[in-house]
């Protein structure tokens, strides 16, 4: 090979490598394409973040007790600082498709009990219930809320619990489908 | 297996080089590379952030200004922001594997090895983070599913995946925090590059500059022929459905939905605590390290050669033991790879000594002056005729690829172990027509600096140099992998070998 060919091969090798290295660049970079939802399906995103009721009451202090503590420390009462689990179900056109109870924070659990949950759902009309507990000294939920939505494919349902108004917010988008305590 | 890997990788470096030349062969610089297209995406990355409006309402129509209304500048740099990164990926990428098959990793290489871990890490969130700021149905993808997957640690909680409940929940705030952190971890990311070859002596962080040239050039037509675009605006009312990833970013994402995040953290921690160890596993094939240089001060004249050739940094000057006035060597034996190039640089390493013992002020005690003059002379007994003495390195070809009629092969740990002197003392032999020095390509030396050491030595550019009665036609210096012999075939080929002579 003489040495203009092979400067040409060289060339050539040079340009082939650099074509390669492009096209897999701008290949990879933007494909292929990936489905992350499903055909045909929503998405329920339910989040809270509320402190449950206090485990139980203040209590007075008995002579005793008041006796053995110095007496800057001497309050009469002496309050649980431990809140209630959260019981929390979500329930779809009567069926149970997410049930949890969520611990409260913090090393003496006095913090507030969160969760963030994601679920893929058939979109269309449905009945969405969503139900929540705070209290273990009480039986039964406290907060119930109901309501009818249709989910466009692909839509975002959230529903999350306002602690300050007490009651449940399920929203679409910038469209609220009702409330409820 | 590694065996097979490591032939593989060689066959393509010598592809490389016969399309490159082994200068400009982008497989010998790639952690330069590397380096190159970080700077590409900073320099980009900082005109962007000029235009770039850091708001959640106004971020992607910024972005849209930047890439249709100023295509040709703003356009142009946006896509290059984005290849330069996902160059930096593979270049990065390929440096890893490409240092792990060619083992080289162990002994005082594992510093650069474990500090680059963490890069990986680094580049990658950079990477990620910048997808967040265009702000379009990806950036939703990636926000949403970085959220929740960060979210399983205790750390994060579930507060970050609140940020993005609803269009209505977003803030400008969060969103500066997201502009910020694009910032910052890409300057982290520098100083663990800057951590990262902070052991290496002359470290190699531009690459050749035609393979800039070339390398630029590339990524321009890219982003003229095919410009980075964005997807339409986020809304968070609806899930993206569907989306086309960035697989050299966000290809760990589908293992979200499909396995969860609790097992992508398992993997990617997994990997990486392996990655950390890789350095003191089982040896992965037998390459063992010889014992390291020692000085003797006796020959040590403190001249400081060996000081400032020793590619690890491994040897320090301090004055010397007892002769007033001078300075000797010493060698950190935690830092010898046991090359012996500081062998090859002792002035004192000269085979022309009138000494009983050949020592020389710094040497390896595996492979001392003495042994390699003894060597010599073992391979040139019986000549008749003049034959050609090829000195190689256990790196780079072996013997048997190319000795044969008229050819004897010495191979060395490094071929900067050899002093020019000894060139110059075997080229004046009766028994040899010529002295051939070869090695690994000076690009991809496995002592990093033998091979261009012993060609400035054997130029002039360099001490000790070649001095030659000999001429210094019959001393020849040519370079040539493992793959590579036919290089080295055709170079001994070239030779007009002296064969008249008969050997008294």
């Amino acid at each position: 090979m003489s040495a203009k060919q092979l400067s040409i091969a060289r060339v050539v090798g040079q340009c082939f490598a650099y074509a390669t290295f492009i096209v897999a660049i701008g290949g990879l970079a933007s494909g292929p394409t990936y489905q992350h939802l499903g055909e045909g399906q929503a998405t329920i995103k339910l989040s809270i973040r509320h402190a449950g009721q206090l485990i139980g009451d203040c209590r007075d202090r008995t002579a005793e007790e008041l006796g053995v503590l110095a007496e800057n420390m001497r309050a009469p009462q002496v309050c649980p600082r431990e809140r209630s689990p959260l019981r929390l179900e979500l329930l779809l056109n009567g069926e149970s498709v997410f049930a949890e109870t969520l611990p409260p924070r913090g090393l003496h659990k006095d913090g507030r009990a969160s969760t963030y949950r994601r679920l893929s759902v058939p979109a269309g009309p449905m009945t969405v219930a969503v139900k929540l507990k705070d209290d273990v000294r009480v039986e039964g939920y406290q907060f119930e809320r109901t309501a009818d939505v249709d989910l466009l494919p692909a839509q975002v349902l959230v529903i999350e619990f306002d602690a300050e108004a007490g009651q449940f917010e399920i929203s679409t988008g910038d469209r609220p489908q009702g409330r409820a305590g | 297996m590694s065996g097979v890997l490591e032939a593989g990788l060689r066959r393509t470096e010598a592809g490389f080089n016969a399309a490159f030349g082994p200068q400009w062969n982008p497989l010998y610089q790639l952690g330069a590379l590397s380096f190159f297209f970080f700077w590409i995406v900073t320099v980009t990355g900082v005109y962007l952030f000029v235009f770039f409006d850091t708001s959640i309402t106004g971020a992607h129509a910024s972005v849209e200004r930047i890439t249709h209304v100023q295509w040709y500048a703003g356009g142009i740099m946006r896509s290059l922001h984005r290849y330069a990164s996902g160059a930096m990926v593979i270049t990065t990428t390929a440096h890893l594997l490409r240092e792990w098959v060619l083992g080289r990793y162990r002994n005082v290489r594992w510093f650069s090895w474990v500090s680059g871990v963490p890069l990986l890490w680094l580049l990658f969130a950079a990477g990620i983070g910048g997808y967040w700021l265009v702000w379009d149905e990806l950036a939703q993808y990636i926000a949403v599913a970085t959220s929740e997957w960060l979210g399983w640690l205790p750390l994060f909680g579930d507060a970050l995946a609140r940020n993005f409940l609803s269009n209505e929940s977003l803030s400008d705030r969060l969103f500066s925090l997201l502009v910020f952190l694009h910032i910052a971890i890409p300057l982290f990311l520098l100083l663990g590059m800057f951590i990262h070859i902070k052991r290496i002596k002359l470290a190699r962080s531009t690459p050749a500059r035609g393979l800039m040239v070339g390398t630029l050039t590339a990524l321009v037509v890219l982003s003229l022929a095919y410009p980075a675009v964005s997807l339409p605006p986020a809304d968070l009312a609806f899930t993206v459905a569907q989306v086309r990833l960035d697989w050299l970013y966000l290809n760990v994402y589908p293992l979200l939905d499909s396995r969860g995040p609790g097992f992508v953290w398992g993997l990617l921690g997994s990997v990486t605590a392996i990655l950390i160890a890789l350095p003191w596993l089982g040896p992965r094939r037998a390459r063992t390290v010889g014992a390291p240089a020692v000085v003797n001060p006796a020959n040590c004249n403190g001249c400081s050669w060996c000081f400032k050739d020793c590619p690890y940094e491994a040897i320090t000057m301090i004055p010397h033991s007892y002769k007033a006035g001078l300075r000797q060597a010493v060698v950190d034996p935690d830092l010898c790879t046991a090359c012996g190039i500081c062998e090859g640089s002792c002035p004192s390493a000269t085979p022309f000594r009138n000494v009983e013992e050949l020592v020389s002020g710094i040497e390896m005690p595996d492979f001392p002056l003495d042994r390699l003059r003894t060597d010599t002379q073992t391979a040139l007994a019986g000549v008749t005729t003049p034959v050609t003495i090829v000195f190689g390195c256990d790196e780079a070809l072996q013997a048997r690829a190319v000795e044969g009629e008229g050819v004897r092969f010495l191979s060395l740990p490094c071929i900067g172990m050899l002093p020019p002197s000894f060139a110059d003392w075997v080229a004046r032999r009766e028994e040899v027509s010529g002295v051939m020095i070869t090695g690994c390509q000076p690009a991809d030396c496995f002592y990093r600096k033998g091979s261009e050491w012993t060609q400035q030595r054997f130029a002039g550019e360099r001490m000790p140099h070649l001095r030659t009665l000999a001429g210094k036609s019959k001393v020849r210096v040519q370079w040539a992998g493992p793959h590579e012999a036919d290089s080295l075939r055709a170079a001994l080929n070239d030779r007009e070998l002296d064969t008249s002579k008969e050997v008294s």
